[in-house]
């Protein structure tokens, strides 16, 4: 297994390749729909996120004393971000992006120009990424999205993934998509 | 109606379904495994999964941080009062919420603006059946959005696809809803399949079809054989857990028949997750748990 530490550079994440499990370290920000439609509206970026990572997560999380409890925290799927992704990462210069299910072609392709990567986490996963999250940093548009959808600053260590696309314009799910398309029409023919 | 027994024990239902992932389903995963290459993507998906679903059940944690939409499906006596069983199910809800058992999950549709609670319009979905029995059966499934997203509805003949009005059109159906969700439904899940009824009934029937265990099959010869046909046949696509390629794209197909019109033969798929979450449990007439169903 490789592993990938904060901060995010572009010649640690041009190493990385298709299908490699990485052990990723470091700060991540949380961002799902609303917090991408945002940022393509040309809404204010409250953090920098030149050399970082962005986390397609809603995380269950929970006031305890004085602090947040994170209870639960997988991946959400990616593919919902498809239209805004490679706006975000050429502009903003973020390196990872860290989801499920895959992206698209745009991505696909800003990840081989700006450098960056795709990785998948295991949906569903929720209680063993909480267990990655070392401590809850600050929370941004709580009050106007809610606890799903806000930006939590999470520093995560050994969160495990698979690289879905690498920054040399390969895309695990694009192969996978296509070889299970001709698959379909072959169980299609065995009536 | 005792209000403080109900709270109680629709809490601990909703506690459990969230935290305690069926042993129907955990029995399916550790067959996945046995599957899936060594050392492959697959592998380390469902040992993730495993791994999950020991620590989510000894740390009292979510299984997944979607806790989706509720949907409570209630079996209760002729005469029982039906608005109390709804407020004592809304005020689980809400508690449950407050404790992290679910994720504060309902947004106003149009405003975006957060419902705190879990509570509103809409939200619990909740099923009561009346009928002539002493007890009330109550069974819960927590549906995450990645889930009911890649759920999809066929009006046959579709040409696309060359699905005519047949069990063999039904099972194009079911490989192309497969193939269609890629990893985006959280694979390796399970489908739940209506033929007929129309666009709502069909929906709604193919997700009561996740009620049923795993190990159930179709009291129809021939459905059953669908059934088991469907997962074969959807192993062999290579999509694999979430997606990454693999053996195991469904652990299970639960399929339903109702009646149709003759303009219409919809067969409508629902999809559940691997991190499949139902529970359910009998309860007296008073709310005491007599015992779990599952």
């Amino acid at each position: 297994m490789k592993t990938l530490d904060a901060p995010f550079t572009e010649a640690k994440v041009r190493q990385l390749v298709v299908g490699d499990l990485v052990s990723l370290s470091g700060t991540i920000y949380t961002a799902r729909d609303r917090v991408h439609r945002h940022l393509n509206d040309g809404g204010i970026l409250p953090v920098d996120l030149k050399d970082g990572a962005i986390y397609h997560c809603g995380p269950l999380v929970i006031r305890r004393d004085q602090s947040w409890a994170v209870r639960a925290a997988g991946p959400t799927t990616s593919m919902r971000a498809e239209p805004y992704m490679a706006g975000i990462i050429r502009k903003h210069g973020v390196r990872v992006v860290i989801g499920k299910g895959g992206m698209g072609e745009s991505t696909r392709k800003a990840c081989q120009e700006a450098g960056c990567v795709y990785l998948d986490a295991v949906g569903g996963a929720g209680c063993v990424a909480a267990a990655c999250v070392e401590s809850v940093g600050a929370v941004h548009f709580m009050e106007e999205f809610g606890a799903a959808e806000a930006m939590w600053e999470l520093s995560v260590r050994g969160l495990v993934c698979v690289v879905g696309i690498d920054s040399a314009g390969h895309s695990l799910h694009a192969d996978v998509l296509a070889s299970s398309a001709a698959r379909l029409q072959d169980l299609f023919c065995l009536a | 109606m005792k209000t403080a027994n109900w709270e109680r024990n629709l809490l601990d239902l909703i506690r459990r379904t969230s935290t305690d992932l069926p042993s129907d389903i955990e029995a399916g995963l550790r067959k996945a495994l046995r599957s899936e290459k060594k050392n492959s993507h697959g592998y380390w998906v469902i040992r993730t999964a495993l791994d999950n679903a020991a620590r989510a059940r000894g740390e009292d944690l979510p299984i997944c941080q979607d806790t989706g939409t509720p949907i409570f499906h209630f079996r209760v006596p002729v005469g029982f009062d039906t608005n109390a069983l709804v407020a004592v199910t809304r005020g689980a809800v809400s508690r449950a919420t407050r404790r992290g058992y679910l994720r504060e999950n309902v947004f106003d549709a149009v405003s975006g603006k957060p419902f705190y609670t879990n509570v509103a319009p809409g939200s619990p979905v909740i099923r009561i059946e009346q009928g002539a029995r002493k007890t009330v059966d109550a069974r819960l499934i927590l549906k995450g959005g990645g889930s009911e997203n890649v759920g999809t509805q066929y009006s046959l003949p579709d040409e696309r696809i060359g699905a005519g009005r047949d069990l063999e059109g039904v099972r194009r159906c079911a490989l192309d809803a497969v193939w269609k969700a890629q990893g985006a439904g959280c694979a390796p899940g399970v489908l739940g399949i209506c033929i007929g009824g129309d666009r709502a009934t069909g929906y709604e029937c193919s997700k009561e079809q996740f009620l049923r265990k795993l190990s159930d099959v179709a009291s129809d010869r021939e459905l059953a054989r669908l059934e088991s046909r469907i997962v074969r046949d959807s192993c062999q696509l290579g999509i694999g857990p979430m997606g990454l390629g693999g053996r195991t794209a469904l652990l299970g197909a639960k399929i339903a028949a109702m009646s149709r019109a003759p303009a219409s033969f919809f067969v409508t798929v629902s999809y559940l997750c691997w991190a499949f979450r139902r529970r359910g449990m009998v309860l007296g007439p008073e709310g005491g748990l007599t015992r779990w169903l599952y």
